[in-house]
């Protein structure tokens, strides 16, 4: 993958919010970069600030420092209407709600065509209508359901729709924040082969942001793990999975249930203890080819020898 | 059968509505051992969240049982009124719901919420009901009890929620405890520790648990029994090694292959999307996303064929005239493990 060239490169972004006196750090000071044709994974619990990351990096929020880039350009830095709008084309989202995220009183057709409105990118009716068509088929719909309502479809079917809106400005990628926490397990696997078919044959790149350790663990090349708004642990999909570093990375992966009784039966769950995480001075570092894990200069030897247990 | 705490039959549950009258539950059986932990798996619309209602006497007012009974006690649930379901609600049979966001009652303190049911069940002091709450606080493993008490929901994370929502349904020690989706809205690390607790108090309680969920993981660790639900009726049911490891009809396959497991390296899906229950199907309603299916699956429903004494599945595959089909390699694997199992 690092043979490929860098898409995006997030540099000590940091989303802070303020409520009355109170100040949340969602994001505080997260670093990483996302290759052309990858899909990165990006796991934490509710409250990591995984969403919040997703969106400020789509300039969704301000953020309160650190840079985004898009191809090498700063996109808090595009200048005009122009700019703003090619970074708007380029990078899309699919959002996790299928049930909130579409106007419930415009047509599909609309739906799927407001990007294409905005841009300009089709010239009359019927050109507007016969690439709605070709996008509804893309995402396994057909063109009788271009003139229905959002209601009239079921949830799977509804994140096809969205997925649909955010292909029709033909980006290069695409941030997809739990596109399939809301929908059922048979329906989940539907959705995700329809991403990764999507993916192959128009070369997108994803941030995956997701709960669902397993199946983030499928879908990506690589996984960052969020916690408390940190950035703890990026790797490899399967390093991270089978052979975490980060205490954090092991609990999370401690606690996924595994559709087995007898691997149920033996588990042994993984306690985790966040106060190693508030020691200062702490940044990534490259404990194993293309793995990092967070932590402080004096802390490095310590994950060596955790992964060397490992070899 | 004498020792069964509950006995489903040919339940049958329709819900009136504009479009007509959808059977949500279309004869459905199934029993309950004392102090085992029956999951009930299926995707939403399945019926799984209307069968459990209706063990405890939550039905919508649009809902019509259109037949069958639940026996609990020699007693069919089915036809008790309102004010006997309040002596049994609560008290013999008690339910854990999906979202601690909405389950409490954000004007009462916790303390009182986790007291009522003894309060109004047993006839006990306020006084020594609070002792017992308190009790129950730090048998779920809320930190400072004493101080917490007196706090309302909103003051609670949602695990934390989720606990004060398990103290009341545990408070009167129930025979039942119905728990609908407990875990579904909690992050992962909190969701284990939750199951733990459960698994933990239903030793110390001894009460017997129908678990709903989606989630093939949770029933993998959670269960004794599984019964597998689609479009309103039963597919398949045994003990959780006869579901896991020797799973017999195509839908509980398809579940089962549907989940990335950590090592899995491709994802099938089941195409397609569950049957309308307005109009259902007159044969097997997972006949046109099955891929297994057979000829006469389209007009006659299968029923029930018996795999082992615990295990049953209701396909037409199982029959002795039906042709042999080969499952996907997942299942196949989990078929060998099963032999090793049965064999050491």
């Amino acid at each position: 993958m690092p043979a490929n060239k860098k898409l995006l490169e997030v540099k000590h972004l940091k989303q802070y919010f303020k409520n009355g006196r109170t100040l949340t750090k969602a994001v505080d000071d997260i670093s990483f970069d996302i290759y052309e044709g990858e899909t990165f994974g990006l796991v934490g619990e509710s409250g990591s600030g995984k969403t919040t990351a997703g969106r400020s990096i789509l300039q969704l929020y301000r953020p309160t420092s650190g840079q985004v880039l898009f191809e090498g350009q700063d996109v808090s830095q595009l200048h005009g209407q122009k700019q703003k709008r090619q970074f708007r084309r380029d990078a899309q989202m699919i959002f996790q709600d299928p049930y909130a995220s579409l106007n419930p009183r415009m047509t599909v057709e609309d739906i799927i065509a407001e990007g294409l409105d905005i841009h300009h990118l089709v010239a009359n009716k019927a050109e507007r209508q016969a690439r709605v068509e070709e996008l509804l088929q893309e995402v396994g719909l057909n063109e009788s359901h271009a003139s229905r309502f959002p209601h009239e479809f079921s949830g799977g079917q509804r994140q096809r729709i969205g997925i649909a809106r955010a292909l029709a400005v033909k980006p290069k990628f695409i941030v997809a924040d739990e596109p399939i926490s809301a929908l059922d397990v048979s329906i989940q696997a539907q959705v995700v082969n329809l991403m990764i078919d999507l993916q192959k044959k128009q070369g997108l790149t994803y941030l995956f942001i997701a709960h669902d350790l397993s199946m983030v663990k499928f879908i990506s090349d690589r996984i960052g793990v969020m916690h408390y708004g940190k950035l703890l642990e990026v790797g490899p999909a399967d390093d991270v999975y089978d052979r975490p570093l980060h205490d954090y990375t092991k609990s999370l992966i401690s606690a996924v249930p595994v559709p087995d009784p007898e691997i149920e039966r033996a588990r042994k769950r993984i306690s985790y203890d966040s106060q190693g995480e508030g020691i200062p001075g702490q940044t990534l570092h490259e404990i194993r080819p293309g793995h990092w894990v967070r932590c402080t200069k004096a802390e490095v030897p310590h994950y060596e020898a955790v992964a060397a247990i490992y070899e | 059968m004498i020792n069964r705490i509950l006995d489903v039959k040919h339940l049958k549950i329709d819900f009136h509505t504009y479009g007509g009258d959808v059977k949500a539950i279309r004869d459905v059986s199934f029993h309950l051992d004392p102090g085992e932990t029956l999951a009930i798996v299926g995707e939403s619309g399945s019926g799984k969240s209307v069968t459990t209602r209706s063990v405890i006497g939550l039905l919508a007012k649009n809902a019509k049982v259109m037949g069958g009974e639940i026996n609990f006690h020699g007693q069919n649930l089915l036809e008790l009124k309102e004010k006997q379901w309040q002596k049994i609600r609560g008290n013999e049979i008690a339910m854990i719901f999906q979202d601690p966001m909405t389950s409490l009652d954000p004007t009462m303190k916790i303390g009182q919420q986790i007291a009522e049911p003894l309060i109004k069940h047993r006839g006990t002091s306020k006084k020594a009901a609070w002792a017992k709450a308190l009790e129950m606080m730090r048998a779920v493993g809320i930190p400072h009890p004493e101080e917490r008490i007196n706090e309302y929901p909103h003051q609670f994370s949602g695990g934390m929620r989720q606990r004060i929502v398990i103290a009341i349904a545990l408070i009167c020690e129930p025979e039942i405890l119905l728990a609908d989706e407990p875990t579904t809205a909690l992050d992962v690390t909190v969701q284990a520790e939750i199951l733990d607790l459960m698994k933990d108090l239903q030793k110390r309680v001894k009460t017997s648990i129908i678990f709903i969920t989606h989630d093939l993981g949770v029933v993998a660790g959670m269960a004794d029994r599984v019964a597998v639900m689609y479009a309103g009726e039963l597919m398949e049911y045994g003990t959780v090694d006869d579901i896991f490891y020797n799973p017999q009809h195509p839908y509980t396959w398809g579940l089962i292959n549907s989940m990335p497991t950590l090592a899995s390296q491709t994802l099938a899906s089941i195409p397609g999307t569950p049957p309308d229950l307005l109009n259902p199907p007159k044969g097997d309603p997972f006949c046109p996303r099955n891929q297994y299916a057979l000829k006469i699956d389209l007009d006659h429903k299968p029923p029930f064929f018996k795999v082992s004494d615990t295990h049953y599945a209701a396909t037409w595959l199982l029959h002795p005239e039906a042709p042999q089909v080969d499952p996907p390699a997942e299942i196949k694997r989990r078929w060998a493990k099963f032999k090793a199992m049965k064999r050491g």
